[in-house]
């Protein structure tokens, strides 16, 4: 049997993922967490002083805190795997993708385990969010001046 | 490549397994199950050469022979540099032959020591192999607490150890013959369907074991893949009757289908791993041969010979079978 007969055969009894059905789940739910964002910088603009510009940046740790913590408690792995996108893209996601790195290396050490390890998934997010900004920095100071 | 073995019997097994087996429909086959994956060790590789070296240890206690009885021990499982054996090995001190095979490795052991046997080059031997769920994950894939969504047909390494005690006494079981598989390449490059990559492997064994030996599929009750899963099953039986004209549907069954509850379990496609072959074959189906329900069966362990290293410079994934003819002793 040639490949492409093969693969015609796999595909028959390979069954299809429900893309509309995981597309309308991760806009929900993260939809829903960025509501969960809004609604943070809200109470910290009401109630805790902050101006508004420093209160998504603390709104982001808030979420990066409890990602990891969830996820170092052992129950973030199946919320993300039901969630799927909904919970990875974003800043969670990013979270999650360190803290499990670290918990998983920190018995090889805190240099060739730990700190070898620990950008393991999330280097690629960092090094293409950096590249990405440059690129539009540039663009923009063409287009705008600055 | 099919050998025909003289006087190679199975004295005796041992199964130990993690808990997802324990939950699983074939608990009560089994010699042992922890409760919690890391057996009392601190980390999943330690945790799975414990679970191998219980596996052997577990055995010589039922065979009643002590570790210096015995001539070779061969075994094999799914890490780098297949650490589980080695440091298994290690600390029980028998001679000893390392394989890799990824999880055809559970025939391949089987092939290696019986031939030994079947020409008296050793007096009895100890084929074990093992898996470890979190291990496998953490090496082939994601680390443990990373809940990356998976498709349908992903498969759930199963966790545990499965051995053999191999002689020329006549016992329950018989190794009768045993194939010796080609590596097969059909393009499959996904990394999360096993079932596809491996499944012309086992087909190709198969029928090479059957035509070698002019037998028919009839000739076994049961025909048994190590882990093709639910749609790598469906995916053989479909090769074997385009390809060779050859119909199994009657007498064949994948275990990989059968350690694990599909409907409630969250294993997707079924299990995968050398122990998802051993424990269903050394637990289950040896039990209902000692009882003398199923009079032969062939094993045919399927193993997708993956490396990330290889997936990420865009190649496919090759595979190979090994198939073992075992059957009740006259």
């Amino acid at each position: 049997m040639d490949k492409k007969r093969y693969k015609d055969l796999v595909n028959i009894y390979t069954p299809k993922e429900n893309k509309i059905y995981n597309i309308l789940k991760a806009f929900i739910i993260g939809g829903f967490l960025g509501i969960i964002g809004q609604f943070v910088i809200d109470l910290l603009i009401t109630y805790g002083e902050i101006p508004k510009n420093e209160a998504s940046t603390y709104m982001i740790i808030i979420l990066i805190f409890f990602a990891s913590l969830f996820t170092a408690m052992g129950f973030f792995d199946t919320l993300v795997g039901k969630a799927r996108a909904g919970l990875i893209i974003p800043i969670t996601g990013f979270a999650h993708a360190m803290t499990s790195s670290a918990l998983e290396y920190k018995r090889e050490g805190l240099v060739q385990g730990i700190g070898a390890n620990i950008f393991k998934l999330s280097g690629s997010v960092i090094l293409y969010g950096v590249v990405a900004a440059y690129v539009f920095g540039i663009i923009r100071y063409i287009l705008l001046g600055g | 490549m099919t050998i025909k073995f003289n006087n190679v019997y199975i004295e005796d097994a041992s199964v130990v397994t993690g808990p997802y087996e324990k939950n699983g429909p074939l608990a009560n086959y089994f010699d042992k199950s922890y409760n919690d994956l890391y057996f009392g060790q601190k980390t999943w590789e330690q945790a799975e050469v414990k679970i191998l070296t219980d596996s052997v240890d577990i055995l010589l206690n039922k065979v009643n022979r002590q570790k210096k009885d015995i001539d070779l021990l061969v075994a094999g499982d799914l890490l780098n540099q297949i650490v589980a054996s080695n440091y298994a090995a290690s600390s029980l001190g028998i001679p000893f032959l390392g394989l890799y095979s990824a999880c055809a490795v559970t025939c391949q052991g089987l092939i290696v020591g019986a031939s030994m046997l079947s020409n008296k080059e050793i007096n009895n031997c100890i084929c074990a192999v093992s898996s470890h769920n979190m291990a496998a994950e953490k090496q082939f894939r994601n680390p443990t607490e990373y809940g990356a969504p998976k498709p349908k047909t992903a498969s759930f390494t199963a966790t545990g150890a499965g051995s053999v005690y191999l002689s020329s006494k006549v016992s329950p079981i018989k190794v009768e013959s045993g194939t010796i598989g080609k590596v097969v390449d059909m393009g499959t490059k996904d990394a999360f369907h096993m079932g596809a990559v491996m499944a012309p492997a086992a087909g190709d064994t198969i029928y090479q074991h059957l035509s070698d030996l002019k037998r028919e599929p009839g000739y076994y009750d049961l025909i048994l893949t190590g882990d093709l899963g639910t749609y790598g099953k469906k995916i053989l039986v479909q090769y074997l009757k385009t390809e060779y004209g050859i119909d199994i549907s009657k007498n064949y069954d994948d275990c990989g289908t059968m350690l694990y509850d599909l409907n409630e379990q969250p294993v997707w496609a079924g299990a995968s791993g050398p122990a998802s072959s051993a424990l269903v074959t050394y637990g289950y189906i040896f039990n209902k041969m000692k009882k003398k329900e199923i009079g032969r069966i062939l094993l045919v362990a399927t193993g997708a010979l993956m490396s990330q290293t290889m997936i990420n410079q865009k190649l496919t994934i090759p595979a190979i079978a090994h198939a073992v003819s075992l059957e009740v002793a006259e």
